[in-house]
């Protein structure tokens, strides 16, 4: 059925929610206000207040007491109200739930879900636009989810939610209205599974999330202009699916990575160092990024607008291996 | 308060096996045996004593860097623990925690922390899981003084008390923040002053005296048990030795150090079983000739483990190969 992202969402979790009693929601203002995004929105009325958790504004509780109650058996959804504020509870996320596993000799699970919107483009500025989401792909013991449609975010998260490790859903706040076709009732997709949104043989981008709608548009421009770009969003950072990644890169023999990160540090220079130590053969023009600029994210609308990557942008990048 | 002869006497077996066991690990440390960093507890058995008697198999412990003595008192295996702090594949964390993260979830036992002060949230999370899943289960929070200057303490103390979940908040106030003195980090006389701030009881009490702690904790306990919400207890005690094996704790004032070696809390206790007559000087050198021969067995048994094979590296990161 026809479903917005932020639907798509809701829909995943509310399916979550009536499956398994463990499955409960914490976070600031998702409760009567449903989230700042409206993501959360009636789930309070539908499920009560033992499964929908308001919190107060306290970050580090919020993420490190569901690294406890995973430990303990639950399978907590939190919600971060803007990616930026990663930065107050890092350490929770960093020291705690991605190494418990590991330091307690593989004798706890941390099943925990953490969803944090990520993008610019609404005038917040610098403080809550950020996308960080190459930030804790450095992280071994953390898994990374980026979906770009409706139907991967509801499968995406499905999936998330069963999963016994903790789990960083990114969701764009540019895309929560946009609308899409989402498969009813359970539906997952398996973490670490690339999909081609769009089949090309001169070209592939590698990009996610909104980047994945823009490259799409730029994709029907360049073709219009004789040159068939392949469209291959990973969807998931972490686990990477480096096999499609090359596969097409095998076939295109060009590769364009576009992401709305900072050029500097973004996980585009990862999967572009992946491509030409595993990948080099197949490549025969340079790898190009596009990326947002090694800046903080402005306020006023005419330099955030400079500041995202545009359809321009990477169809100027494209041409260029031409 | 009536305690049985047979609680008496297990607190005392405690306490001289935590001494010995210490002890054992100092001396190992010194000689190279054992890698790492080393936080002895020397000085505050009388604690693990008497807090781990007041707590039953499925309740949940969240501890500090400075911990072994809990482990011990909740139960913990010692030779594995003790291979744990040799590195050895037959440790409790299989030899990937070390002294300084070592857990033991079949026990309750969420963890040492590393990082000072993230254990409030975790066990203030595993809090929030016994309250969820309507068992009768608590959790304990084991702190220092130096840790409770952190962020995160805040946080979840407010959160357990507005939420009246099952914990105890215990800081263990052994005199120093690694080499600062609690005069020069913390505002107030006590820790405990801060319990007026979330509504909760708080209390301070001799931490060298062993059925002071456990009627403490135990009050506290039933408290949590009976869905009346969170304590803050603080224990005062005294470090022996410096923050870390191999620190020679020049900050120490020689004869403040020399007032609290007397006030040693195991002969203290020792002296008050045989004038009351619940222990015989044979009975109390059978506990210290038992401890000696568990701590001798776990050295061999450590000693004898083989190391991990390297493989072992890459395992327990997540739930599955990635």
């Amino acid at each position: 059925m026809q479903m917005t992202y932020a639907e798509a969402i809701r829909d995943a979790m509310r399916v979550e929610l009536k499956r398994d009693p463990k499955v409960y929601l914490a976070g600031e203002d998702i409760g009567v206000f449903g989230g700042c995004f409206g993501v959360t929105a009636g789930l309070l009325d539908e499920f009560g207040p033992k499964r929908i958790v308001d919190t107060p504004i306290s970050e580090n509780f919020i993420v490190g007491h569901a690294v406890g109650s995973s430990a303990c058996g639950l399978r907590p959804i939190v919600e971060i109200m803007f990616n930026d504020f990663i930065a107050v509870c890092f350490d929770e996320m960093c020291n705690q739930a991605a190494k418990v596993r590991y330091m307690f000799g593989g004798k706890a699970d941390v099943g925990m879900v953490l969803r944090m919107p990520i993008g610019a483009g609404i005038g917040a500025a610098a403080q809550h636009s950020q996308s960080l989401e190459g930030l804790l792909t450095h992280i071994p013991g953390l898994i990374s989810v980026i979906p770009s449609t409706p139907a991967d975010a509801k499968g995406l998260l499905i999936s998330a939610i069963r999963d016994d490790n903790p789990v960083i859903f990114y969701e764009h706040k540019q895309m929560y209205g946009m609308p899409g076709e989402v498969p009813e009732g359970d539906y997952t997709i398996p973490i670490g599974k690339a999909d081609i949104k769009r089949e090309g043989s001169d070209v592939t981008i590698v990009t996610w999330s909104w980047m994945v709608q823009k490259s799409l548009a730029a994709a029907e421009k360049l073709a219009a202009e004789g040159i068939n770009a392949e469209v291959l969003d990973p969807r998931t950072l972490i686990p990477l699916d480096k096999e499609a990644i090359l596969k097409s890169v095998a076939k295109t023999g060009k590769l364009v990575i576009v992401h709305e990160e900072v050029k500097t540090s973004g996980f585009g220079g990862e999967i572009a160092a992946i491509v030409s130590e595993e990948g080099f053969d197949y490549l025969d023009a340079p790898i190009k990024r596009v990326a947002a600029p090694d800046t903080p994210i402005p306020f006023s609308p005419a330099l955030e607008q400079a500041y995202i990557p545009s359809e321009e942008k990477i169809i100027e990048a494209v041409k260029a291996l031409f | 308060m009536d305690i049985q002869k047979k609680q008496l006497l297990e607190f005392y077996q405690q306490m001289v096996t935590i001494r010995i066991f210490e002890s054992r690990v100092c001396e190992l440390f010194a000689a190279g045996q054992i890698p790492g960093f080393v936080h002895s507890s020397l000085g505050q058995e009388a604690i693990a004593a008497g807090v781990m008697a007041c707590v039953e198999k499925d309740d949940k412990v969240g501890l500090h860097h400075r911990s072994h003595g809990e482990m011990i008192a909740k139960g913990a295996d010692m030779n594995k623990m003790m291979a744990e702090l040799f590195g050895k594949a037959t440790g409790t964390c299989k030899g990937k925690g070390g002294s300084m993260h070592i857990a033991d979830m079949d026990l309750g036992i969420l963890g040492a922390n590393g990082i000072l002060g993230a254990g409030y949230a975790i066990a203030t999370g595993a809090a929030f899981a016994c309250q969820y899943n309507e068992t009768k289960d608590i959790a304990l929070c084991l702190f220092g003084d130096g840790q409770s200057n952190r962020g995160p303490f805040h946080e979840s103390l407010n959160v357990a008390a507005l939420w009246k979940l099952p914990i105890v908040f215990i800081c263990e106030n052994n005199g120093f923040g690694l080499s600062n003195p609690v005069k020069e980090h913390l505002a107030t006389d006590c820790v405990s002053d801060r319990a007026a701030a979330y509504g909760i009881p708080g209390v301070t009490v001799d931490g060298n005296d062993v059925l002071a702690v456990y009627e403490t904790t135990l009050e506290a306990v039933d408290r949590a048990r009976k869905g009346n919400g969170p304590s803050l207890l603080e224990f005062t005690t005294w470090r022996w030795h410096g923050h870390f094996e191999g620190d020679p704790a020049v900050y120490k004032d020689a004869q403040e150090q020399e007032e609290w070696l007397k006030k040693d809390p195991i002969p203290r206790f020792a002296k008050q079983l045989l004038e009351q007559k619940n222990a015989t000087q044979a009975e109390l050198d059978e506990m210290q000739a038992k401890g000696e021969a568990l701590v001798d067995a776990a050295v061999k048994f450590a000693e004898e483990s083989p190391w991990p094979d390297v493989s072992e590296l890459f395992t327990d990161v997540y739930d599955r190969q990635m």
